[in-house]
């Protein structure tokens, strides 16, 4: 599903002192099945953002269209949009409330009105892509791991077959191995479901691994839209927003400042690691 | 009393064999097993120590933390808070002016309505004199950089900012010890290098001991020591070099290492003349240069 954020602006409170301007003048497209990493500060507007996309947040002005039909239209299937653009929440197990985890994960499909068999075909399939076990189906969701909890809260969205799904720091509180089999189903919704996929997060290490393309917050206003590599090329004005590169271009970036001749816009560790050698290979 | 293996040393906590279990029970609250979410934790800890305590989810970091201020008690084994026998139900308030405690989200240990009141509650319920207390309060302030936020409302700071007042509320009572439980997983990175500042200077300056339990790796690397858990046991110990020198090992633990530490595992794997345990960024493009 394509979107389109055409010059989309928030306000909160207007009119009162408490008046802040949350997003301006924010325009960006994204077609089908694209892969990508939003960042900025805290406060920066990302947030607000992700709420506009599956229209829980109005703009103040401008819209916000799928597949080039604006959302806030009359007539306009917000319940429906709902369903294709699912929205996973930081914590998002805080949400878990069911019995037992197959139950739980058949909520949203259920609440869409649709036929028990089909239901349960969807949780199980959920359940499935995110790595769940069969034996863990009808234990409690309370008597899950963190990490299992969590990709237990992200099947209950992806029940409802999103065509876009906007993971709010889906790796936040996690030990190293739960992050990456989160990101690692990120990656098969990806490619394997053709979802579009929207990371926000603050690690560049995580996206600089994952993502093709950033879109950058700051106060408010998109400033930088671009494949990773290209954006993370900027690091002075990215840590000049309290940002930060990915560890391993650093570690490039430093070495070419320190005279070594070395590509600085190599963004994975495994990128670095092969450049590093190929420059040493060829001195040696 | 102090206990003979503490004449003379500066030793603060000392475990042998720590065990806990807890009871699971199912569905219609019948006993059906038992989990031991420690099991025989060995540890020293002296007094000014930087700890880090490293370990998967459910590996029993927070279950061992809860235990160093008495809020659990140990199931078999013993644990000494600085001398006092944790298992003492006489000991356990001075057991928790001892050791202070920091969770990971400071919006469920905030009271006050505004930073200074916060900070004072745990004093006043020391029943200290009040002009004591405006001291302490104004000093745990300073040491965390809060000090121009002092009447500012909780609810206006940032995340970095309300865990440094979660802070100073605890150093606030004079504790010897701080532990912190992921005090930075729900912070930005702006956030995260405030509050791992701050307790750095109360480790330097203060000289009081710290326990840090954190996932993230980039953390740990000012740590003395580090304590490895997995599945309630302590599988690893070290210095940050030495533990971050066996990658492998980390990975068995579904832990990882920094980002430069693998990047320089890597490229010594690969032949390159880089050493072992590397911590930093300026190490790895030094070591590379030299090579």
């Amino acid at each position: 599903m394509q979107i389109i954020v055409n010059h989309i602006d928030h306000i909160y409170n207007p009119g009162t002192v408490f008046e802040k301007k949350a997003l301006s003048d924010v325009t960006f497209k994204a077609e089908d099945g694209e892969y990508i990493g939003l960042v900025g500060h805290t406060g920066s507007g990302k947030s607000t953002l992700a709420l506009h996309l599956n229209g829980l947040m109005k703009p103040t002005s401008g819209g916000i269209y799928y597949d080039g039909v604006d959302i806030a239209s009359e007539g306009y299937d917000l319940r429906s949009l709902r369903g294709k653009v699912g929205l996973v929440f930081q914590y998002p197990e805080h949400q878990l409330f069911e019995e037992d985890v197959f139950t739980d994960v058949c909520f949203g499909p259920k609440n869409l009105g649709l036929e028990p068999e089909e239901t349960e075909q969807r949780a199980y399939e959920s359940l499935k892509a995110v790595g769940i076990d069969d034996d863990r189906f009808y234990v409690s969701p309370f008597d899950l791991s963190g990490g299992e909890k969590r990709r237990a809260a992200i099947a209950g969205v992806l029940a409802m077959k999103p065509e876009v799904l906007v993971l709010d720091e889906p790796c936040a509180g996690l030990d190293p191995q739960g992050r990456e089999e989160i990101l690692s189903i990120a990656d098969s919704l990806h490619e394997m479901l053709g979802i579009t996929v929207i990371i926000i997060s603050h690690s560049m290490d995580d996206l600089a691994e994952h993502v093709e393309r950033m879109l950058v917050m700051h106060e408010g206003k998109l400033v930088m839209d671009g494949p990773a590599r290209e954006v993370f090329m900027h690091r002075e004005e990215l840590e000049s927003m309290g940002l930060a590169v990915p560890e391993a271009q650093a570690v490039l970036s430093d070495l070419k400042k320190m005279g070594l001749p070395v590509r600085d816009d190599l963004i994975t560790i495994d990128e670095a690691r092969r450049e590093i050698l190929r420059v040493f290979g060829r001195q040696a | 009393m102090r206990l003979p293996f503490c004449i003379g040393c500066m030793e603060l906590i000392r475990s042998d064999k720590l065990v806990f279990e807890y009871v699971r029970r199912d569905k219609n609250g019948e006993v059906d097993g038992f989990v031991r979410a420690i099991d025989e934790v060995s540890l020293e800890i002296n007094q000014g120590d930087f700890i880090a305590v490293l370990g998967p989810n459910g590996s029993g970091k927070s279950t061992l933390a809860k235990h160093l201020n008495s809020i659990l008690r140990p199931t078999e084994g013993t644990l000494y808070i600085d001398g006092m026998d944790s298992a003492d139900s006489d000991k356990i308030w001075d057991i928790r002016s001892t050791v202070g405690m920091v969770f990971q989200n400071p919006e469920n240990q905030m009271i006050g309505t505004i930073v200074e009141e916060d900070v004072a509650f745990a004093p006043e319920n020391l029943g200290i004199e009040p002009r004591e207390i405006e001291e302490r309060v104004k000093e745990s302030l300073i040491t965390v950089e809060m000090l121009g936020h002092r009447k500012a409302s909780p609810s206006k700071l940032s995340g970095g900012q309300k865990q440094r007042v979660a802070i100073a509320g605890v150093l606030a009572m004079h504790p010897k010890c701080i532990v912190l439980d992921e005090p930075t997983a729900m912070l930005d990175p702006v956030g995260r290098k405030e509050v791992i500042r701050a307790i750095r200077a109360l480790n330097d300056v203060e000289n009081i001991t710290i326990i840090l339990i954190t996932h993230n790796m980039e953390e740990v690397i000012y740590a003395d020591r580090i304590y490895v858990m997995n599945k309630g046991r302590m599988v690893m110990s070290g210095t940050p070099r030495e533990v971050f020198s066996k990658p492998e090992e980390l990975e068995e633990n579904h832990l990882a290492v920094p980002v430069v530490t693998r990047l320089a595992h890597e490229l010594r794997k690969a032949g390159m003349n880089i050493p072992e345990g590397i911590l930093t960024r300026k190490e790895l493009c030094e070591a590379i240069c030299r090579s």
